[in-house]
């Protein structure tokens, strides 16, 4: 039971984009286009977790004091993996993506999630720990990538939905820079009317 | 190694060619990192701090220092690290791990020398220090200097100017965040929110630097 809580509590309720507002940087990045934003989820996943599951095993050897530096090293060797996984088998989604597969090392999630969950629990624990903060940080990314591919482009996944009368004028600030900030501001001010809402029914 | 070697190996270009000192590259860059392509408000690196230690005017000023030192220094490190180590072993495909291993062990040694010779400046910068490491903007600065072929110079001044352009947003964000303490803000939107709209707004702002330099 306490591992299906384990794998859903990413979902939603500890959310770690909404609700634990980490991972910030690849989070407003990748979200141009959903397919940006599922390949961002996957390999993000896949690191969270392999490190997840390492150091859960290895949580009583590493020496506390060295902890954090044993836990970057065993991040930044899957990363590298997927690194060169991506560059061999999906090098446009590689390209698109760019800089921020090498900075996926040091994304708050997965540091966070070895810290904060993996050295205190048992592996599979933290192997359901890690699959639903993955699932949460990919599913965040693919609401707002939609909306921002939707605004910017009037396509999902590459398929057109508005138009073209749309895609003639679209709204192209909702794909620029300043469009990942204000729909990130109201996708958080949303979920805290959510939030609110819930707390006065109980 | 011999000293003649080291030095020419710094000074010449990755690629290929001797490149001299180029004036107008150089303001190109310059101008590109700190307001064209900013670190924060354009390419989305270093937003944890960016949002966590702009509260107060104060602690931004020193962090961004503190991030402009580290990230000059990791520069030095990471692209001698590359360029005299990684290339001619073949070893490229370590400089993920290989960086982020220089970088920690940087960080952890400044936070060391500062409190043992400046203790002012280690009470001024010293509670950022730990915080810098998992800064996305350093690990970024390092790949992306990598990834332009820049020569340790470029790398230099690139990485100094990526860590202006991180301050200044930090600094102009910390002093329009005291002014909205005092605003009127709607309940849902309070706190991280408000924040982001915010960094939106400044961010079209900065949109309007596209087409200078670089």
């Amino acid at each position: 039971m306490s591992l299906l809580k384990d794998l859903t509590k990413g979902i939603y309720r500890e959310n770690p984009v909404f609700r634990l507002v980490l991972g910030m940087c690849p989070f407003l990045a990748v979200t141009t286009s959903v397919e940006n934003a599922l390949g961002m989820g996957a390999a993000a996943t896949f690191v969270l977790i392999c490190s997840n599951f390492l150091v859960s095993l290895f949580r009583n050897i590493i020496p506390s004091k060295v902890r954090i530096p044993c836990y970057i090293v065993i991040i930044a060797t899957f990363v590298t993996l997927v690194d060169m996984v991506m560059n061999a088998y999906l090098p446009d989604l590689h390209r698109s993506l760019g800089i921020f597969i090498p900075l996926i090392v040091v994304n708050c999630i997965i540091l966070g999630r070895a810290e904060g969950f993996a050295n205190r629990h048992p592996v599979l624990n933290s192997i359901a720990d890690a699959v639903g903060m993955g699932i949460g940080f990919t599913l965040a990314m693919v609401i707002l990538a939609s909306f921002r591919e939707l605004l910017g482009n009037g396509t999902l996944l590459n398929i057109n939905v508005l138009g073209s009368a749309y895609q003639n004028q679209p709204l192209l600030i909702a794909i620029l820079a300043p469009g990942a900030f204000i729909l990130l501001s109201f996708i958080l001010g949303f979920f805290n009317i959510l939030e609110k809402r819930k707390g006065g029914r109980q | 190694m011999n000293p003649t070697v080291l030095l020419s190996a710094l000074l010449a270009t990755p690629d290929s060619g001797s490149q001299g000192f180029d004036l107008g590259k150089m303001m190109a860059i310059i101008i590109a990192s700190i307001f064209v392509n900013n670190f924060v408000l354009a390419r989305f690196l270093g937003i944890c701090p960016f949002l966590g230690v702009s509260k107060e005017l104060d602690s931004a000023i020193g962090m961004g220092a503190a991030v402009i030192f580290v990230m000059a220094l990791a520069t030095l490190g990471s692209w001698a690290a590359y360029h005299l180590l990684l290339v001619p072993m073949g070893l490229t495909y370590l400089s993920t791990i290989a960086f982020i291993l220089i970088i920690a062990s940087l960080v952890q040694l400044v936070e060391m020398i500062l409190q043992k010779f400046s203790p002012a400046l280690y009470s001024a910068l010293g509670i950022f220090l730990p915080l810098i490491t998992t800064n996305c903007a350093i690990l970024g600065v390092a790949v992306l200097n990598i990834d332009e072929k820049y020569t340790l110079g470029y790398s230099l001044v690139n990485a100094i100017a990526a860590g202006i352009g991180f301050t200044l947003a930090l600094i102009l964000m910390a002093g329009l965040r005291q002014r909205l303490e005092l605003a009127d803000v709607p309940p849902a939107m309070k706190g991280k929110p408000v924040a982001f709209l915010v960094a939106g707004i400044m961010s079209i702002a900065f949109l309007g630097f596209a087409g200078l330099g670089g």
